[in-house]
């Protein structure tokens, strides 16, 4: 073994290069967005609006629990909305999200399988995108605007959470599982078992949740399809740039010369 | 002598030394991600409708109920 000054690994590091990943990630999905989902938003504005919904930036959304809610100049113009606006957005979204990665990450290397740190960084955003987005997507879809009522906008969002922490605790229970059945098993067997479980598991509870049928009638499927793959892409774009970058970082962070 | 590996061994770090962080970052982030994701939707802190508006195409995009 050559001796070499042993990387220490803080929290601190991990951190900020979560909230690095974050920030970068949330960059490069408030690009892939703009080119590939604001279309589709704008599409169907256009229709909700011509379908005589609530307009957008316009004077305001008509909420369930704030029915007099009408201001007269547009808090937020679309303009912005399409370009600022998405881009705060997706940017404070991917520096919350790359934070958690970091914390993440703190938890489980070491701790979950042999993994190098980047293999470790990349299987953890994979596993997190499956988990934190996928599997809830396809439980209950993104929509974009004009679909979905305003009365059950409580529900679903409530739905949609629940089915994130069902999905994200099955995930982590599946690694424990994962972990502690290798001895006995054999990493691969181990590994599979886990999956079917989690599978198992969201597939039920996904099936024993309400689902919800809001899309109007005559919205073009294909604007539909177009805005979840957008919407899909987006998560995708975001979770891979956090992997990938924090996986560089704790690299070049651990491995020096 | 140049040595091609070094991949440092997989070292866990102390649950103790990763707590204080794992608390302070997961109220923030969470409250942070909350913003974009849900407020002056299903559950308003504030009055209004200026977040939503806001933060409007990207709570779409990210696949969060909007309204």
């Amino acid at each position: 073994m050559p001796l070499t000054e042993t990387p220490t690994l803080t929290v601190r590091s991990l951190l900020v290069w979560g909230l690095l990943a974050g920030l970068v990630g949330g960059l490069l999905a408030f690009g892939f967005a703009s080119v590939f989902g604001e279309p589709a938003v704008e599409r169907a504005i256009a229709l909700e609006e011509s379908a005589g919904g609530h307009s957008h930036g316009g004077d305001g959304h008509s909420h369930a629990e704030e029915p007099t809610e009408e201001p007269a100049d547009e808090p937020v113009s679309r303009a912005f909305q399409a370009t600022g606006g998405l881009g705060i957005g997706a940017v404070a979204y991917g520096l919350g999200l790359g934070g958690l990665f970091g914390i993440a990450f703190a938890f489980a290397y070491g701790r979950v399988g042999r993994l190098t740190p980047r293999a470790t960084a990349l299987a953890l955003a994979g596993f997190g995108y499956v988990a934190v987005v996928l599997v809830p997507f396809l439980t209950y879809p993104a929509n974009p605007p004009a679909v979905g009522q305003a009365g059950t906008i409580e529900e679903r969002t409530a739905l949609y959470f629940a089915m994130i922490a069902v999905s994200v605790v099955a995930a982590v229970l599946a690694g424990a599982a994962t972990t502690r059945l290798t001895p006995r098993l054999g990493g691969w067997p181990a590994g599979v078992l886990a999956a079917v479980g989690y599978v198992v598991v969201v597939t039920a509870v996904a099936k024993l949740l309400p689902s919800y049928r809001e899309v109007p009638d005559g919205f073009p499927g294909d604007l539909l399809w177009e805005f979840r793959i957008a919407s899909l892409g987006t998560s995708a774009v975001l979770w891979a740039g956090i992997g990938v970058v924090f996986a560089v970082l704790l690299h070049r962070g651990t491995a020096r010369r | 002598m140049t040595h091609a590996v070094a991949t440092p061994l997989p070292v866990r770090i102390p649950i103790r030394e990763i707590l204080p962080y794992a608390v302070f970052v997961g109220v923030l982030s969470l409250l942070v991600m909350y913003f974009v994701s849900t407020e002056q939707g299903a559950v308003a802190l504030f009055d209004g409708t200026t977040v939503h508006e806001l933060v409007h195409d990207a709570r779409h995009l990210l696949g969060f109920p909007c309204h």
